[in-house]
Parts: C-alpha cells; sequence; structure tokens
C-alpha cells in the first residue's frame, strides 16, 4: 500500500503598476489594479472555480479517502476577497469537508527565510493567523517559498512548532535516497520532511499536455499504474504542484480535468493506493533518514536553487534596499506603509529581474509582466524609492506631532 | 573564394556605420580564407585622368592603427573608381549639397565626407547619374577581372548597378547587402528612384543579406523579394581597439550622450523631450547631443523653448578620437533611432563600458540582451530608462560589466563565416 499526497500552491502576487520616476512623490497608489483583477477572474474562472468543484465532488464521492493540501498564500487570499470572493467560498466548503489541509507559509511569499529570522518569523505567524480565520485550521504543515529549504530555516520553521516541511526531492539533491519515504530535519530531528516526487508531479504539471512526450496522451488509468509499479520505492509519493497546472498552464482542452476527475476512482480500486494530507502522513511513517541541505534549494530550474531570485546584481540590489528600510517600517508600524512592505516582499518581483534565462526563457516569460529584467528593476526601484520618501516623511510628522505634544 | 565586392566607403574615411562594417567584414573574410576585391569610390579630382587605379592592401592607410597581417594582406585587394557618390544624403540633397559647393568654392565644411569628395565639375550631373557611371565603370572592372572571381557582392543601392552590371558581363552570381533601406532612410516619404534601384537589385541578386531580422522583414514587405532568398546576417564589432584612455571629466555631473546623425531616422527629437523630463527631477545630469544633420536647428530651437540649454550640449560631428573621448566621458548612451537596420554605435559604446539604452525599432536590438530596450516613441519609458541608469547604480554597473563581455562576443568573424556561407550556397 501506497500513500499519495496531493499539495497544490495557490498564490497571485500583486503586480506592480507601469510607474515612472515622475510619479514619484505625487503617485502612491503602486499596484496595477486592473491587471491584478483581470489575471485574478480568469485565473478563478479557469482554475480555481471548476478545479474547486471538481475536487469537492471527489472528496465528496468517495466518503473521505480522496485528501488534498494546498497552500494559500496571503497576497492571493487578499484578492479572492476583492476579486472573486465566490473563490474563496469554495476553498471554505472544501476546507469543510475535513479532508483538506491547510498549509503555513509567509504571509507574502516572500524571500524573509534566506535574510532575517524575525522577519520570517513574523510573516509566517500573520499566515497562519489568516488560515486560522478564513478556514478554522491552525497549519501543522510549513511549505516555503518556492520549496526553499535550508537546514536552518527549517530549525526556524520547527522551533514555530511545526511538525512536517515540505521540499524538492531532486536527484542531486537526494543523492542515492527516495523522494518516497518520510525523512527527519538535520538540525531537529522532531521535524518530518516531505520531499517532492518530481518527476512524477512534472509528469502532471508540465509534461500532462505535451505531444512530443513519448507517454502522451497520459490517462488515469497509465498514471495509477505507474504508482503502483512493483520497482517504484518507498511509502508514500508527494505531488506537489502549482494549482494554476489546472485549466491555466494546462488548459481545459487538455483533458487536464477529466484526467483529476478519473484519477481517485482509478487509485483507489487497485486497493494498492491510498490518500493522506500531509501532516497525515507525516504521522503515518517513521523517517527512513536524516535530510540535510546546509544551502538553500528549491523547486525551481535544473539547478534547483534560489537564483532564479537573488542571482544577478540587479536582484540583490533590489531586495537588499528593500531590507534596508524593515526596521523603519516596523518601528513606524503604520498600516498603510506595512501593508506595501508586505507585498513589496513577494518573490516575484524578484523573479522578473533574473536574467538567467536570456537564452530559454520560455517558462520564465509566461508569468513576467514586464519585456526584461531590466524594467522590472527600474519600475520596482522607483516604486520602492517613493515609498522609501514617504516613509521618511511620515516619520518626521510622527516625531513632530510627538515633539509638539510633549 | 575569391569575391569581387562594391562599396562606397572605407575606413579610415567614413561617414557612417557601413564603412565599419565593410571594414570588419573584409577581414573576417580574408580571415576565412576568401579572397577580396574590394572596390571603392574615390574622387582624386583633376589632378589625374585614370578612371580606375588598383590599389594594395599595403598602400591603404590602416584605420584604427591596425597593421594588415601579412595573410590578410595577401587577400585584399583595393580597386579606386574615380567618382564622387557621396553616401547618406539623397539625390535631393547631393543636388543642393553641389550647387552650394559650386557657389562658395575652396570652403571645407566640417563634415568628413565633404572633405573627402571634390565637387569639381568632372562627375556626373547628379547622384543618379553618378550611380550610373560608377555602374559603367564596374562592368569593366568586371570585364577587365575576368575569371580572377567566383561571386560578386555589392553594398546597398549606390552600388547596385553596379553590381548587376558585373553580374551581366561575368555571369557570376550576385549578393546584394541591405545595410539600410530607403523606408529607415525616409520613413514613408521614401525617393521612389532609389527604391526603384534598390528593389531591381534585391531582383537581379542570388541573394539578399539584411543586416537584421527588422531589415530581412521590410525587404520582403515592402520590396515584395521572396523570404527564401534574403538571408540575415546581424553586423558585428572590431574587438581588437585598445581602450580608449582615460579622459578627465571637467564636471562631476553625469552624462547622456546622443551621438549620430540629427535626422528623422536617429529619432533626435524624442532624447530631447526625454531629457527636458528628467532634468526637471535631476540636477546632476547633462545631456549632449554629438553629430550633425538636417534636424540639427530644429532640435537647437526645442532645446532653447524647453529652456534646458544650460544642460543641453551639443558638439558637431565628432571624428575618430573624439568619437571615442565622448564615450569615455558619458555615463549613459541612447541611440532612439525611429527605424535603424542595426546601429553599430551602441556596440561601441558598450565596448568603452558605457551603458545603452537603445530603441526597439534597432537591429542591434535582436543581438543585445543586456541593453535596456525602450520604444523609440515612448518618451516616458526613455526618460525613466536614463533616469534609472543615473540613478540606480547596480543598474548601470551590470548593464555596462556584462555589456561589455556580451559585445565581445559579437565577432566579425562569425558574422563573415555566415556570409561565407552565403556564397557557398550560390556558387
Amino acid at each position: 500500500m501506497k500513500t499519495i499526497c496531493f499539495y497544490f500552491q495557490v498564490h497571485q502576487p500583486l503586480r506592480l503598476k507601469r510607474y515612472r520616476f515622475f510619479n514619484m512623490g505625487k503617485d502612491h497608489h503602486y499596484l496595477d489594479e486592473p491587471t491584478n483583477r483581470a489575471i485574478m477572474q480568469q485565473v478563478a474562472a479557469d482554475c480555481y472555480l471548476p478545479m474547486n468543484a471538481l475536487l469537492l465532488e471527489q472528496i465528496r464521492k468517495h466518503g473521505g479517502k480522496f485528501k488534498v493540501s494546498f497552500s494559500i498564500t496571503g497576497l492571493a487570499i487578499e484578492q479572492f476577497r476583492t476579486y472573486a470572493p465566490e473563490v474563496l467560498d469554495s476553498f471554505r466548503e472544501l476546507a469543510a469537508t475535513g479532508c483538506v489541509e491547510f498549509l503555513g507559509e509567509t504571509y507574502d511569499h516572500s524571500l524573509a527565510s534566506l535574510v532575517d529570522r524575525d522577519e520570517f518569523t513574523a510573516q509566517v505567524k500573520a499566515h497562519s493567523a489568516l488560515m486560522q480565520k478564513e478556514f478554522g485550521q491552525k497549519p501543522t504543515t510549513f511549505r516555503n517559498t518556492e520549496l526553499i529549504y535550508s537546514d536552518t530555516i527549517a530549525e526556524t520553521v520547527a522551533s514555530m512548532g511545526f511538525k512536517a516541511m515540505l521540499a524538492e526531492g531532486a536527484k542531486h539533491i537526494l543523492g542515492w535516497k527516495s523522494p518516497n519515504y518520510v525523512y527527519a530535519a538535520a538540525l531537529d530531528q522532531k521535524l518530518r520532511i516531505l520531499l517532492r516526487n518530481f518527476k512524477l508531479s512534472d509528469d502532471i504539471a508540465f509534461r500532462f499536455s505535451d505531444r512530443s512526450w513519448s507517454e502522451w496522451p497520459l490517462t488515469a488509468d497509465k498514471y495509477v499504474g505507474w504508482l503502483t509499479a512493483p520497482d517504484l520505492p518507498g511509502d508514500l509519493i508527494n505531488l506537489f504542484m502549482d494549482y494554476e497546472t489546472f485549466g491555466e498552464h494546462q488548459k481545459a482542452d487538455t483533458g487536464i480535468f477529466d484526467f483529476m476527475r478519473y484519477l481517485p476512482a482509478a487509485a483507489l480500486k487497485t486497493k494498492k493506493l491510498k490518500f493522506a494530507t500531509p501532516a497525515e502522513a507525516a504521522k503515518a511513517f517513521q523517517p527512513a533518514a536524516i535530510f540535510s541541505s546546509p544551502y538553500p534549494i528549491s523547486w525551481a530550474d535544473e539547478e534547483r536553487d534560489v537564483t532564479a531570485w537573488l542571482g544577478n546584481e540587479l536582484q540583490n540590489e533590489a531586495f537588499s534596499t528593500l531590507y534596508g528600510v524593515r526596521d523603519k517600517v516596523h518601528e513606524l508600524d503604520d498600516p498603510d506603509f506595512n501593508y506595501v512592505w508586505n507585498f513589496m516582499q513577494c518573490s516575484d518581483h524578484f523573479y522578473y529581474m533574473a536574467t538567467k534565462w536570456f537564452s530559454d526563457g520560455d517558462v520564465h516569460k509566461y508569468f513576467n509582466p514586464y519585456g526584461s529584467p531590466y524594467e522590472a528593476f527600474i519600475n520596482y526601484m522607483n516604486v520602492l524609492s517613493d515609498f522609501m520618501i514617504e516613509l521618511d516623511k511620515k516619520k518626521a510628522d510622527v516625531t513632530a506631532t510627538v515633539c509638539a505634544s510633549a | 573564394m575569391r569575391v569581387l565586392m562594391f562599396g562606397w566607403e572605407f575606413p579610415p574615411h567614413i561617414a557612417g556605420g557601413l564603412g565599419t562594417a565593410s571594414y570588419g567584414l573584409t577581414r573576417g573574410l580574408a580571415k576565412q580564407g576568401v579572397e577580396v576585391i574590394f572596390v571603392v569610390p574615390k574622387a582624386y579630382g583633376d589632378e589625374d585622368q585614370r578612371f580606375v587605379r588598383v590599389v594594395n592592401a599595403s598602400d591603404v592607410e590602416t584605420p584604427y592603427g591596425d597593421r594588415w597581417q601579412d595573410d590578410i594582406r595577401e587577400r585584399l585587394t583595393f580597386i579606386h573608381i574615380d567618382s564622387n557618390m557621396v553616401p547618406y544624403i539623397s539625390p535631393e540633397e547631393f543636388e543642393t549639397e553641389r550647387v552650394e559647393y559650386r557657389s562658395r568654392p575652396g570652403e571645407m565644411k566640417g563634415d568628413i565626407w565633404k572633405e573627402r569628395y571634390a565637387f569639381s565639375g568632372k562627375y556626373g550631373a547628379n547622384l543618379m547619374e553618378e550611380v550610373a557611371r560608377y555602374a559603367m565603370v564596374a562592368a569593366e572592372v568586371a570585364r577587365k577581372l575576368e575569371g580572377q572571381f567566383d561571386v560578386i557582392h555589392a553594398h546597398d543601392w549606390l552600388t547596385y548597378y553596379a553590381g548587376i552590371a558585373a553580374k551581366q558581363v561575368s555571369g557570376k552570381p550576385l549578393v546584394v547587402h541591405m545595410h539600410a533601406t530607403e523606408f529607415d532612410r525616409s520613413g514613408e516619404h521614401i525617393n521612389q528612384s532609389v527604391y526603384n534601384i534598390e528593389r531591381a537589385g534585391m531582383t537581379a541578386a542570388d541573394r539578399v543579406i539584411a543586416v537584421s531580422n527588422l531589415t530581412r522583414r521590410i525587404v520582403i514587405d515592402k520590396y515584395g523579394i521572396p523570404p527564401g532568398k534574403v538571408v540575415t546576417v546581424h553586423n558585428a564589432v572590431r574587438f581588437d581597439r585598445p581602450a580608449a584612455a582615460d579622459t578627465e571629466r571637467g564636471v562631476s555631473d553625469k552624462i547622456v550622450t546622443f551621438l549620430g546623425r540629427i535626422t528623422y531616422q536617429k529619432g533626435p527629437d524624442y532624447f530631447v523631450e526625454a531629457a527636458a523630463k528628467v532634468l526637471k527631477r535631476l540636477p546632476n545630469v547633462r545631456f549632449v547631443m554629438a553629430g550633425s544633420g538636417d534636424m540639427l536647428n530644429q532640435v537647437i530651437r526645442r532645446v532653447a523653448k524647453l529652456g534646458i540649454a544650460d544642460r543641453f550640449h551639443f558638439t558637431g560631428f565628432l571624428k575618430g578620437e573624439e568619437v571615442q573621448r565622448m564615450f569615455a566621458l558619458s555615463d549613459v548612451y541612447v541611440m532612439p533611432s525611429v527605424s535603424e537596420p542595426f546601429g553599430i554605435s551602441p556596440l561601441e559604446a558598450m565596448k568603452s563600458n558605457v551603458p545603452v539604452i537603445i530603441s526597439k525599432q534597432s537591429g542591434v536590438a535582436e543581438v543585445l540582451d543586456y541593453a535596456v530596450k525602450v520604444d523609440y516613441w515612448d518618451v516616458d519609458a526613455l526618460a525613466d530608462a536614463i533616469y534609472a541608469l543615473v540613478k540606480y547604480p547596480a543598474l548601470a554597473r551590470m548593464s555596462a560589466t556584462k555589456g561589455l563581455v556580451e559585445v565581445t562576443n559579437l565577432r566579425w568573424d562569425d558574422a563573415a563565416a555566415e556570409v561565407a556561407d552565403v556564397y557557398r550556397s550560390i556558387i
């Protein structure tokens, strides 16, 4: 008997509008609201709503035997509230089935774990509180932005009370180990690590509609055949992917929804497969070994490192400028400023500045609203510069008021 | 493989990018083992009655302080045809300049091409006649050289009749090279006779080489040339020039430079408008416009009207060393061309470690990842890019260092190898 563990990532960044330097000092609305709304409503219609309905139908049909998990960023939840409240309702419905786990992460899909333990902890707590409020669940499993993982990050995560954490299971990270077992974190062995089976996950997420793939077309029965193959080692198959896989990256006409509609039944009828949430899986199995990565790894690109976000001078400069004002933002603790500080954290802004794909930009262009990394950097820095000017003005105001009243 | 090549300028006496490209290409071809006979118009004036002279490479003044290596020298021959064909001006301008020159004999103007070509009355009555006369001489050259070349290569419309004539007398295949189209030079108000010559050249040619995909598109769409015979070979940049010596800067301000002919094609007016926007927000920047052209007066008036003349400077036409010094002084180089078939000058700027902003409507944008690219008409985006390069040092640093690496990899040797492949496909 093997256990299938589904986790779907739900995230939409708050995209910045075209912000020229001459907007500075005059215009403090940084977001591209029409685009954010259009994308959210489009993805809601193509993916979130139909896929949530499909999952709900399958959970009900199989009477609790079909289970999945989600990690939903704070920025996505905010945009559900504003642009597509019906999506939030459908997630609540899923939560009410008891077969859906909501994972913890940073509120803003940020890179804080790489630089600032306090900031990271605060953002994770804010996200956990949001999950509690929206879905009535306190997350016990953690997934970091882009599955970024290192031993020290895992230790921080364990210290916050999480029982399990997700990570990438690519070959060059795991070596001879299989991703199909539960592992224990190196620095705090009470924390269980679940590793993404990248081959079987990407068969659905990337290759499903690829007609040049020798396995195309992929049917639920064929896929279940792979999951039950006698030579597949381990207890557990972790299928981790972006939720937008369903209906967005793989459009409805590829048959992705039909595939997912038949997969639970096809799996359960073999009597060799069952479904579990990450928390259940982490509890069900003893760790096979220690999982250790002294340097940060992620689920991105061939390298599985963090150079997609912090790799070139532009990204490093923008990131360090942002973190340079952290103390000021927290001292001021003004809701308007906190709001901007939050969405500026989002890893997507840094991803748009990446230059590593000048030669093979396909996947990356798809997600990128900018024509070039330079445009992305210029726009981000203009917004950040205005934010910093306003922050200083506000601080001066506050100080003046305090002095006057004293 | 031996090629008979018709050009119309060659360093060090050049007025624009074509001479530089001819130089890089012929050297590259010679390194590939291709023998090049380069025919170029040269006005000798009245003192000598010969129409054609054969000049060995060793007698040609070497530009940029290069030396002709022996193996390259052996493969290069120059033929000068006595002609006053003038590059970069329209037939109408040719007429005006000629009349103007005649009215003020003896007076030389600053532009290098005017120094080079003496308007003595010995030549054709207008540019078109001169082009035709050049073609007749070219036919004679081709006849004399019979058996000494396998393919004919003609650069830009001035030499297309020469190319066609050479093909007719020799029966050898013809390659024409589009460095610019009449649409790039004149926008939609094209000179019909120039267009006709371009089209005749490309129709008669066995292959058309376009300097960018942008140009290739124009050749196919606006001249109706079958796509199958149009090949893109991007230009490259010379890489062995010694870096410009450190130039002492007189001012601590950041300097943003436009360097090129001040004509419609180069988009100088967009540079001015962007400058005005930047100057409203940044006090420590100066703008320099280097070059001359028919829009200069208009641009000066606009600068005055915008009230930015104290921070916007004109240098006039710069040559050789001065260009290098200008690059060395620059913090940002801008090429806002409305239509630029390729555009060599941003590559020269990048070689001098200057971050560049280029218009998306330039062929060179196709080969550069590390240049900042904007639409030429998007003055806001241009202003924003200038502001960012001045204000965010990380951007300027990365653009300069990565740009230098990128530009160093654009070799004439590689471009010449592609051109040699084009020859091979038709002989």
